[in-house]
């Protein structure tokens, strides 16, 4: 009896403890991005893009890198969008809750959601190379659609599964075609669920780095075509923490005050719109 | 009321959040008898039954007040000692709940958790439990394959077994028959004829027969109110409330 | 009207047809295309002298392998043994002790720093893992050190990893029927009893599948561990040695690759390597945490 008492005390201990060291951890990570990032940030960070000069030291601000993240993380939700609704309203609409294809999709969709995003990048970058494209917006497209398309898949099957199945059912008892109960009824109930899975998959595309630093390279200048380099963020970060001059590092946590800011705004975002979603539908 | 029983409940209210799902429950259960608790569903007789071993303690958002005694001890205390007192009582829910483990450890579960490790003593403990509920002949030859590959029927008298393995003086018993077939379901209640020389049974049921054919006493619910209660015979064959007479004619159920 | 109600109908099949049919085919397609880029390095270095040569001199033509996939699997390993561990008690005390609202709250916290990019991680690892590891290393053992080392990777990447473990192990707790709970109390087990012998024993193959998808993760993870692991091809003495990984590896090559010969087929195999093994790690993992929840609703 007694053994089991102090075994209960130990481990609740251990789990406090554990708690309290995750706890304490993620909040020191954000703790040093603010410290390090509030004093070296600036108004030509955010309104300014690189000048000459700008990884030795001289002024101009990762404007333009801001601008490139946005335009390829932008330009792959939406491609991903239009792959997500389709597919996720296919398995739950068209499809038989126990098809095998829908198992299967499903199953790809976990698999590619695990696909390390180095290993993407490398294969867009064959890819372009394959068909003579260099690096470029178009590329870093590429790369991140492949990269959230199965993060929004996911996400969005999740909530369109809690759709009631009396709708549907009661759709097709008034004679509609798949396509309407798919994509007039269904898709009315899982807008909601587009916008906040969208913004899940565009946090995850904007962070990214890995994919895009073959796919889209980098850029001193804003974001003018599809098919020139762009800058992004997230390698913007990590170009200027290697150098060695203490000015450009002060820079890099600037830009990564900005980017932990950026991604922090879409997830409290994406999850308000999910949580609202939510209380709406029960 | 009697006070020397096991059980003895004063005063119950037990709120889910806002929802008050039992209104001032008084009650002494007797002893050595089949007291079962009847009521449509949704009256809160498995509230009833689980505040008894205060497993309400749980989940998540409930509030209760009153007092339970348990021997003398009150088991809403929040200072009592809640393992030895829920120790005496074994449970037996709707569906059949094997741990998930090997048939022998289920029975073996209960002993081991209070102390007893000889591997000699507990072979016997499982030995005596399987027979008693007559499961011993259908087991004996895969004790260490895994419970859930018994039947529903099997796992259920295993439950019953696992939970009379640690000596309890009360079963409570949540509707354990509702999931069975109509011949596994009579081995239970068979059983539960045995059992009630040696032990208090407290059974939830929603099925009228089964509270004629086996209670001695019945608690009749009515929306988390206890409307009445008394001896089997009296309550079945002259029920003083009218919401007792229209339960029991089936007026609604 | 009929008519085109019903073209409409036949067409939107036949597109999200196609739609379906191409994600489905993409993981065979990109393991495919990576197959072809990485067969000419076998025309003149076998799998063998790949996997365990120790010299990488991709002007001589030397494409070894050994020290790359050494740092890989020490980084991945030493991860998972933090993460793992600190993951499971984290989870079972959402799940099972922390009142509701911490417990709600956490999960949020938890989900929103799965979502923080790795170069953040990375960053937060060189202004404070690295001088913390290289302190550490100089007042304890008194050596002379950097700090960009196995030991600064694998803490930053557990911590990456912790979210994805404890995510799924919470989940799976919940998923256990409260009435198993109910049942073990019955008989008399305290809380901790009935979390290790009943609650754990049930979702056990689950929280396997748990670390192999931490594994993965942290076996593909690559800007985070390559700002500070050092990058250097060595076989590390001791966790404050400087390692190079598999993915900082492909990274790292990037713009060289293409004026020398095989060295981009040698950076592809580098990829294909990566890829069989995390999509054999989920798959794998998948179908556990399948299982698990497929037979639980029986
Ligand atoms: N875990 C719970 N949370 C909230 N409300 C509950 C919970 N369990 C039961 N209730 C509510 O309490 C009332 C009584 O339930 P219960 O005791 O299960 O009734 P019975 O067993 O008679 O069907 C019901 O109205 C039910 O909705
Ligand atoms: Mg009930």
């Amino acid at each position: 009896m007694r053994i089991a008492e102090y075994e209960e005390i130990f481990f609740k201990v251990l789990m406090w403890l554990a708690f309290l060291l995750m706890a304490g951890t993620l909040l020191f990570i954000i703790g040093t991005i603010a410290l390090k990032g509030i004093p070296a940030m600036n108004w030509d960070m955010v309104t300014k893009s690189a000048k000459g000069g700008f990884y030795l030291g001289k002024e101009g601000g990762v404007l333009h890198a801001i601008a490139g993240s946005f335009c390829i993380a932008g330009g792959a939700g939406i491609i991903s969008i239009f792959i997500s609704v389709p597919l996720v309203i296919f398995l739950n609409v068209y499809l038989n809750k126990k098809s095998v294809f829908s198992s299967v999709t499903r199953f790809f969709m976990e698999i590619l959601t695990g696909v390390p995003s180095i290993v993407i990048g490398t294969i867009c970058f064959t890819f372009m190379m394959y068909i003579g494209m260099r690096a470029s917006l178009l590329g870093g497209i590429i790369a991140i659609t492949i990269l959230i398309t199965p993060v929004m898949c996911r996400s969005l099957d999740e909530i369109a599964s809690q759709v009631p199945e009396e709708l549907m059912t009661a759709t097709f008892a008034l004679g509609s075609t798949k396509y309407e109960a798919g994509f007039i009824v269904f898709f009315r109930q899982i807008v909601p669920g587009i916008v906040s899975s969208f913004l899940l998959a565009f946090g995850r595309g904007i962070g990214d780095a890995a994919a895009v630093l073959f796919t889209a390279g980098f850029t001193d200048n804003m974001p003018s075509s599809l098919f020139e380099p762009v800058a992004s963020l997230s390698l913007a970060i990590f170009f200027q923490l290697e150098m060695p001059i203490e000015a450009v590092r002060q820079r890099a946590y600037a830009s990564a005050l900005i980017l932990t800011f950026i991604i922090l705004i879409i997830s409290i975002l994406s999850r308000m719109i999910a949580a609202r979603y939510r209380k709406f539908k029960v | 009321m009697i006070d020397n029983g096991h059980i003895t409940i004063k005063n119950l209210n037990v709120y889910y959040g806002k929802e008050h799902a039992l209104k001032d429950v008084s009650i002494a259960i007797p002893d050595k008898k089949i007291t079962a608790i009847i009521g449509p569903s949704g009256c809160g007789k498995s509230t009833l039954l689980k505040s008894m071993n205060r497993l309400v303690d749980c989940m998540d958002n409930v509030r209760y007040t009153g007092k339970i005694f348990v021997d003398g001890e009150d088991m809403l205390d929040p200072e009592v000692e809640v393992i030895h007192l829920r120790k005496k009582m074994g449970l037996l829910l709707q569906k059949p709940y094997p741990l998930p483990m090997s048939i022998f450890d289920n029975i073996a579960y209960g002993p081991r958790i209070h102390g007893i490790k000889k591997k000699k003593e507990l072979t016997e403990i499982v030995e005596h439990y399987l027979k008693e509920v007559a499961l011993w002949d259908e087991v004996k030859n895969r004790l260490n394959s895994p419970a859930s590959m018994l039947s529903i029927g099997q796992q259920q008298r295993l439950c019953l077994a696992r939970g009379l393995a640690v000596k309890p003086e009360v079963i409570l018993c949540d509707e354990p028959t509702s999931s069975l077939d109509p011949i596994s379901s009579q081995h239970i209640e068979r059983k539960f004829i045995e059992l009630k020389n040696d032990y208090t049974i407290i059974l939830v049921t929603h099925v009228l027969r089964q509270a004629k054919k086996l209670a001695d006493y019945v608690i009749f619910m009515y929306l988390g109110e206890l409307i009445e209660h008394g001896p089997a015979e009296q309550l079945f064959n002259d029920p003083q409330h009218e919401l007792t007479k229209g339960y029991i004619k089936g007026v609604f159920t | 009207m009929f008519k085109i109600r019903k073209i409409k109908d036949k067409l939107s099949l036949k597109i999200i047809l196609i739609i379906a049919i191409s994600f489905n085919l993409l993981l065979i397609v990109n393991f495919i295309l990576l197959s072809v880029k990485s067969e000419k390095i076998f025309e003149s270095n076998s799998l063998f002298s790949l996997l365990l040569g120790g010299n990488w001199q991709p002007l001589g033509g030397e494409f070894g392998l050994k020290y790359f996939i050494a740092g890989t699997l020490f980084v991945t390993f030493l991860s998972i043994m933090l993460a793992a561990p600190l993951g499971i008690l984290c989870s079972i005390f959402l799940a099972e002790y922390a009142p509701k609202k911490i417990s709600v709250l956490s999960k949020s916290i938890i989900d929103i720093f799965a979502g923080i990019p790795s170069v953040v991680y990375g960053i937060w690892g060189v202004i404070c893992i690295v001088p913390a590891v290289a302190g550490v290393a100089h007042k304890l053992f008194g050596l002379n050190i950097t700090g960009y080392s196995l030991l600064s990777a694998s803490v930053v990447l557990s911590i990456m990893i912790f979210p994805i473990i404890t995510n799924i192990v919470i989940e799976l707790i919940e998923f256990v029927p409260q009435e198993l709970r109910e049942v073990s109390y019955s008989l008399g087990a305290t809380r901790w009893q009935t979390v290790k012998h009943v609650v754990i024993r049930k979702i056990y193959p689950g929280i396997i599948a748990a670390i192999i998808l931490g594994l993965s993760r942290a076996f593909g993870e690559t800007m985070a561990v390559m700002m500070v692991a050092g990058n250097v091809a060595a076989m590390p003495r001791n966790v404050f040695d400087p390692v190079y990984t598999l993915s900082a590896l492909i990274a790292n090559n990037y713009g060289e690759m293409m004026s020398i010969p095989l060295y981009d087929s040698a950076v592809m195999f580098v990829s294909l390597v990566l890829l069989v093994t995390v999509v054999l790690f989920n798959s794998i993992a998948r179908i556990i945490i399948h299982r698990i929840m497929k037979n639980g609703i029986k």
